[in-house]
């Protein structure tokens, strides 16, 4: 059995930059996606909203294990197969757009109609509409709750480790296995996604008191 | 496209399906009821306790929400028994989920409680409500009246995120699904449906919670 030095501790600490790589590509991927489901999810045709609605509910309502597995098998399906990390990628990816475009539909619907009625009013199309008055109103509205999200996120990479992606969590049971000193290695790890978490948390709340008493 | 659909073995493995559904059912049930009683001891301790116990109950719900459930549920599960405390699958992943949710259902409770103003609260005393009876008429029950969405939707996350918990090998619904794909190797097929069935329970859950509101907490407001 090895014991738990240097060494281990880090590995521990490589394996975060994976955690933090796995979080930061979900995050863009899901904004990407997110744009798209709020976008459609707020304008007139109606197919799209009822496709958007569907999205969100079928991704809000299932576990995003789940979401993880399927993604891990589904693309055998189709022929190909894919590595955990490219499919850990997808399901967080696939997963914070659904969330995502939960929060910015919010965002979008609090930007009051008269701001659209009057840029309509002047003659602007839906894309101009959207770009110059409706997103940057929305974008300070959406800032603490991505935030927020991005905190959810980055715990909810941990589950990459159930389909075998070498993470932070990963790292913590590969040297726990080797170790064995449980309750240590993953206080450590613990402490390691608090440090991640816990900055965004407080920024996030104080955006929100801020935004909350301009509001006032 | 040369993949063919095989639900059979599935199907066959529905009763294995049937008793993990049933305990993830069960454990998500439990930890929303023992989470609730957690979390309005911890708000109200955050709201009128003393300072150690608000700063203790701040610790708690900081460290609870910045840290991933499969984290802690491996420190209940492989943590706890290095200080002694061995818990068998099922019962380390109740606690998990218990304390986990009871930390997110504070804040919430937390939040309800602090937007009744003092003045009902007076009102109550005035009118000859004993302290308990002023906690629970004007205090706790139209603050949970109030953020009942918000805790609901938190409830339907728990049990959601219970799923995890087949990583410490508890027998619900995903372990015996990860059971039945080791077996039959229809992976997709078993994780597609074993998802469908958490929809429809996540469904379930919703329309209970829509009674439940109707039933109890609509009194009085009509």
């Amino acid at each position: 059995m090895r014991s738990f030095g240097p060494n281990e501790l880090l590995f521990i600490l490589a394996a975060a930059r994976w955690t933090i790589a796995l979080s930061l590509i979900a995050f863009l991927g899901g904004a990407v996606g997110g744009l798209a489901v709020a976008l459609a999810r707020t304008g007139r045709v109606a197919a799209l909203r009822y496709l958007s609605i569907g999205y969100i509910k079928l991704f809000q309502g299932t576990p995003l294990l789940m979401q993880l597995f399927l993604a891990f098998f589904g693309p055998n399906i189709l022929g190909f197969s894919v590595d955990p990390w490219a499919a850990a990628a997808l399901g967080l990816t696939l997963n914070a757009s659904a969330f995502l475009g939960e929060i910015w539909r919010g965002c979008i619907e609090a930007v009051p109609e008269g701001q659209r009625e009057a840029a309509r009013a002047l003659g602007l199309r839906y894309f101009a509409l959207m770009r110059l008055i409706v997103l940057p109103q929305a974008l300070k509205i959406a800032l603490p709750p991505t935030v927020g999200f991005l905190v959810q996120l980055i715990k909810a990479t941990s589950l990459a480790s159930i389909i075998g992606f070498v993470e932070l969590t990963r790292a913590a049971q590969v040297i726990n296995n080797a170790t064995f000193r449980p309750f240590l290695i993953f206080s450590i790890v613990a402490l390691i996604y608090f440090l991640m978490c816990w900055p965004l948390s407080l920024y996030s709340q104080r955006m929100e008191k801020k935004l909350s008493a301009a509001a006032r | 496209m040369t993949y063919v659909f095989q639900f059979g073995d599935v199907f066959n493995s529905w009763d294995e399906l049937a008793l993990g559904a049933w305990l993830t059912i069960r454990l998500s049930a439990l930890a929303m009821v023992i989470g609730l009683v957690v979390a309005i001891l911890c708000a109200l301790g955050k709201t009128s306790g003393p300072k150690p116990v608000r700063w203790i109950v701040g610790a708690y719900v900081e460290a609870i929400r910045n840290t991933p459930f499969l984290i802690q549920l491996f420190m209940v599960f492989f943590g706890l028994p290095a200080l002694g405390l061995r818990l068998d699958a099922d019962t380390a992943a109740l606690l998990a989920m218990v304390i986990n949710v009871g930390a997110y259902a504070t804040e919430i409770v937390r939040a309800g409680i602090e937007n009744i103003t003092k003045g009902q609260i007076e009102a109550g005393r005035a009118l000859g409500l004993k302290p308990l009876q002023v906690f629970r008429h004007i205090v706790l029950m139209p603050a949970i009246q109030a953020v009942y969405p918000a805790l609901t939707s938190q409830f339907i996350l728990i049990m959601l995120n219970s799923s995890v918990c087949s990583a410490i090998a508890a027998d619900e619904l995903t372990a015996a699904a990860n059971d039945i794909q080791s077996r039959s190797f229809r992976s997709f097929e078993v994780y597609f449906i074993v998802t469908i069935i958490y929809l429809v329970m996540s469904l379930g859950f919703s329309t209970i919670f829509a009674a439940i509101e109707r039933t109890f907490l609509s009194r009085g407001r009509g």
